[in-house]
């Protein structure tokens, strides 16, 4: 058993995110604090972010389950039609209710939550998107004495999401897609 | 209990209040608030044949088990407003067996519970319905069993024949049957760890030896107690069948 950590990361991204999170998860070693993810697809029910990522990254790489531990050294990817929470236990919960600006999975939804049971040990990135998914989550995150990055909209396939992050969180940082991942790694352990 | 806290909050700002106490307050004083508040805590959303794959499996694994019965007993626990419960009334007419069971189908929200003795759906939702029970291997038209009529869809009352509605709680209420097969669906994603725990528990006391059990698309027994009373009978699926010797 891996000793349950008390930090985290969240990733939230829309239009253009699988490309952006390429860029990113790779790029995370096997050893790195769990990291959940919300990408919002057209909800066919097929699950095939977590098979997408497999084969690209060091950490493992899983759907979340219900009520499965939060285990360091994995990429948590929320199920399609469901939205992804954390409970202050660090275990994961899926839940159906109704969808967050549009979007089952919601990012603000996971990232409040996160916030609630990691508060300074998460870090919430917001990548690109054409929706404003996000924001309110990433401000709940550094309110409770987190960290906020921010893809810089000019890196960005759609801006709208990092650019509506950035009106809500001024204590962010922002980085181009490709420093991101370094970013990450510079506050983590 | 992440998902609790989120409901609250949004229920203390739709009603209007301005702090959680203030909640408490107003359904303390107030009895009508309690069902309306209910409805803010417990999520309902359902489909006819959800998930079809879950529909198919039983039809072509399971129901070849349940036709060695004589008498059966199907517990849809968690039924919210009974599309889960038509579901299966429907499918195990088509397969036969519907003569010689009887549904329990029970939730805690009692306004839920009319609607699913109602079996009144809007009619704009019977496309997704119909393809989900095509998909789930269905013999025969879902139009069969319904009428339409003024933008909803009445579904027929022969279907509740074998069928007992009831209020039941998963946390505070106690086995009441015997049952071959239990249906909770996307309940139990609502509930932490011990009161899945205890949910479970009154499944595995209510099924008869290797009856079975089915889950909602993304639960698992696995992070329960329970995991060694079942066996993983159709995995992906979420179908499990209760141990010979448990
Ligand atoms: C999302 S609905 C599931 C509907 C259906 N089973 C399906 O999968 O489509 C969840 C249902 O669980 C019910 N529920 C919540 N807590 C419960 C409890 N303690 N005992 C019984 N039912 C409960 C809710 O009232 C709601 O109707």
């Amino acid at each position: 058993m891996s000793a349950r950590p008390r930090k985290a990361v969240v990733i939230g991204a829309s239009a253009g995110g699988v490309e952006a999170l390429s860029a990113v998860l790779p790029h995370l070693p096997p050893d790195h604090c769990p990291v959940l993810v919300v990408i919002h697809l057209p909800s066919n029910r097929q699950s095939v972010l977590a098979d997408l990522f497999r084969d690209k990254c060091r950490m493992k790489v899983v759907e979340a389950e219900d009520k499965a531990p939060i285990d360091a050294g994995t990429i948590y990817f929320a199920p399609p039609d469901y939205h992804l929470m954390v409970e202050t236990a660090f275990t994961v919960a899926l839940s159906n209710e109704a969808p967050v600006w549009f979007s089952r999975p919601s990012i603000d939804v996971l990232f409040e939550t996160a916030a609630d049971a990691y508060g300074p040990g998460l870090t919430g990135v917001i990548l690109t998107g054409a929706n404003e998914d996000g924001a309110a989550g990433l401000r709940a995150v550094l309110a409770q004495g987190g960290r906020g990055l921010i893809q810089s909209p000019e890196t960005a396939y759609a801006r709208l999401m990092p650019e509506t992050a950035l009106s809500f969180c001024s204590g962010a940082t922002v980085r181009p897609l490709e420093h991101l991942a370094a970013e990450l790694l510079k506050g983590a352990a | 209990m992440a998902s609790i806290k989120r409901r609250l909050f949004q229920a203390r700002d739709h009603f209007g209040c301005r702090s959680i106490s203030m909640l408490q307050d107003m359904v303390l004083h107030d009895e009508t608030m309690l069902g309306a508040l209910m409805s803010y805590l417990t999520v309902q959303v359902s489909e006819l044949f959800r998930d079809p794959a879950y529909f198919r499996a039983i039809r072509e694994k399971v129901v070849p088990h349940l036709k060695t019965y004589p008498s059966l007993k199907v517990w849809i626990a968690g039924c919210s407003t009974g599309e889960e419960l038509y579901s299966f009334a429907i499918l195990f007419r088509e397969e036969g067996l519907e003569e010689r069971t009887l549904f329990y189908a029970t939730d805690i929200n009692q306004e839920s519970l009319r609607k699913a003795e109602a079996g009144v759906y809007d009619l704009d939702r019977m496309r997704l319905f119909t393809e989900n029970h095509r998909l789930s291997g269905g013999k025969t038209s879902l139009s069969d069993y319904y009428t339409a009529a003024y933008g909803a869809a009445t579904f027929d009352k022969s279907l509740r024949r074998h069928v007992v509605f009831s209020d039941h709680s998963l946390v505070t209420d106690a086995v009441f049957a015997e049952t071959q097969f239990v249906s909770c669906r996307n309940v139990l994603i609502y509930f932490n760890r011990d009161l899945q725990n205890r949910a479970v528990a009154l499944f595995a006391d209510s099924l008869s030896r290797k009856g079975f059990l089915g889950l909602g698309a993304k639960e698992t027994l696995r992070f329960t107690e329970h995991h060694d009373t079942f066996d993983e009978f159709a995995r992906e699926e979420r179908l499990y069948q209760k141990r010979e010797a448990a």
